[in-house]
């Protein structure tokens, strides 16, 4: 059985298959402890109930309207985030006394937990859209600026050294050579962070907000409609597969140099 | 042309010890003088500091005692002047070979025109004419050994600097590319500095064959190779080449196996 053949790798086909396969149990298994009454529908809406609740909740409350605002804060502020931290952490990675100028601290706001300041951050900025989005810059910006500093010094010592000998002096080094040959980490780097800014949201519309995904499963808690949380949370899932998708598809077409 | 082209004057390495461990000497105070279109090739054992002299030339790394003269002007850091092909491969992944050969060219500010000639220049002379557009790869490791030497000579240095260049390819390979590197010398006549731990290649290639001793390194023999040019391959197997052979195989033997009790 190649199946089971470490290392072995599937076709294409298989591939997919077994990816849609584990979606189908997943969803059979859910069906069957909510609609034998196994799981009251107060802790855990059925799958039948949940898609119901989804399709009241676009033509009926506007719930796409919703989605539209998290995506808007969400990418807002990731991409400030990205905007601020991408250039910081290929000089940190670039130049070693900006490293040892800056590591520290970044090292230690990591640590502070974004959803932490929420609270902070609405007696600073209201509850309004500016707060929403420093919770994600907030959470976003130290991971990128580390992680992109710790690639761009990794860069491989051979490929400096060539570009020296070539008649490169250090800006070009960092211009011609730590950028595009870290470019594709980077990428990966966004894509994985953008995935947490994704939580970051939620935290955000969950405490003082009137709009947005998170917003909603708040207020379908008060009203134990498990049904539109549960619609809410996949809403999530799916934008943050085709984001993926998405970062992918432009990370073939951008660093087809990079795959073998 | 008066006085050599490079000098290297009571040139020294030593590396600071590492967690308590005493300072290791690579390299002992070495004298070498090498004249204008010469090509001298660089045999020792592995870690006999022969990389380490080379480096040191190519600024990559500083002397600890001494220095370097090239045209009688002293080296501080890497420069255009001193093209370098690495044993790793160094090609830029995210750049055509067209573009890597231009990589020099770009940062000196010479117009795309002028470019485009060169890099068809130097391609057609390493045997790459219609792989402009593929990329490192898409290529064999002979090809993109092939394509960093065109990217060092399309540079036009002085000197050309290369540390064992073609170590990780197969034998055929390898001998293609030094008669490859060896015509593209016959007609162009650079100086070159090659390394390296084969003594046919040494011998084949050189001019002048510098034996190092095993760490600290030394040179310890000079050997003025006669053999006429154009060279053929089958030099190879001449009585001359024969004789020489088994000379530095005597040399190096001792040191490789001063560098095996020693280690």
């Amino acid at each position: 059985m190649t199946l089971f053949r470490p290392l072995e790798p599937v076709g294409r086909t298989t591939r997919i298959v077994l990816g849609i396969a584990f979606f189908v149990v997943f969803f059979l298994a859910w069906a069957a402890a909510t609609l034998s009454g196994y799981v009251p529908i107060i802790f855990l809406a059925d799958p039948i109930t949940m898609v119901q609740d989804g399709w009241v909740l676009l033509t009926k409350f506007g719930f796409s309207r919703d989605i539209g605002v998290t995506v808007w804060r969400v990418l807002g502020g990731f991409i400030l985030a990205a905007v601020v931290a991408v250039p910081l952490g290929i000089l940190m990675g670039a130049y070693k006394s900006v490293e040892a100028f800056l590591e520290p601290f970044v090292s230690f706001a990591r640590y502070l937990p974004a959803s932490a300041f929420v609270p902070l951050l609405i007696l600073w900025a209201g509850i309004g859209e500016t707060q929403k989005l420093l919770v994600i810059f907030i959470g976003s910006v130290f991971q990128i600026v580390l992680m992109v500093a710790v690639a761009v010094g990794n860069t491989r010592r051979d490929l400096v050294e060539a570009a020296y000998t070539l008649g490169a002096g250090s800006s070009s080094v960092v211009r011609r050579v730590l950028i595009p040959a870290n470019a594709p980490e980077i990428a990966e780097i966004l894509r994985l962070v953008l995935g947490w800014a994704w939580t970051y949201v939620i935290v955000a519309e969950l405490i003082g907000s009137s709009s947005g995904i998170g917003h909603m499963i708040i207020e379908s808690q008060a009203l134990m409609a498990t049904g539109q949380i549960v619609f809410g949370i996949i809403v999530i899932g799916l934008i943050g597969l085709v984001s993926d998708l998405a970062f992918k598809v432009v990370n073939r077409v951008f660093f087809g140099w990079r795959l073998a | 042309m008066t006085g050599p082209k490079l000098r290297i004057e009571g040139v020294s390495r030593t590396f600071p010890g590492v967690a308590g461990r005493p300072p290791l000497q690579a390299l002992e105070p070495t004298e070498l003088s090498i004249v204008e279109n010469d090509f001298i090739t660089v045999l020792g054992p592995s870690g006999c500091g022969k990389s380490t002299l080379l480096r040191i030339v190519a600024g990559l790394d500083r002397p600890s005692a001494g220095r370097v003269l090239l045209d009688g002007r002293a080296i501080d850091g890497p420069g255009p002047d001193r093209g370098m092909v690495f044993q790793s491969y160094t090609l830029f992944p995210w750049l055509t070979v067209a573009d890597n050969v231009a990589f020099g060219l770009r940062e000196a500010g010479v117009p795309e025109r002028e470019i485009a000639e060169t890099v068809a220049e130097y391609l057609e002379k390493v045997g790459l004419r219609g792989f402009e557009n593929h990329l490192p790869k898409q290529l064999s490791g002979g090809m993109q050994q092939r394509t960093a030497i065109a990217r060092a000579l399309a540079n036009d240095p002085e000197i050309l600097l290369l540390d064992e260049p073609f170590g990780a390819l197969d034998n055929q390979t390898r001998g293609l590319m030094q008669e490859l590197l060896l015509g593209i010398w016959e007609r162009e006549r650079k100086t070159v500095i090659f390394v390296t731990h084969d003594i046919e290649e040494a011998i084949f290639m050189a001019s002048r064959v510098l034996v190092m001793t095993a760490r600290p390194g030394r040179i310890k023999a000079d050997i003025a190779v006669e053999l006429p040019h154009p060279r053929h391959y089958t030099v190879k197997t001449s009585p001359e080449f024969s004789a020489l052979k088994a000379r530095l195989t005597e040399e190096i033997r001792v040191e490789a196996m001063r560098a095996a009790t020693t280690a």
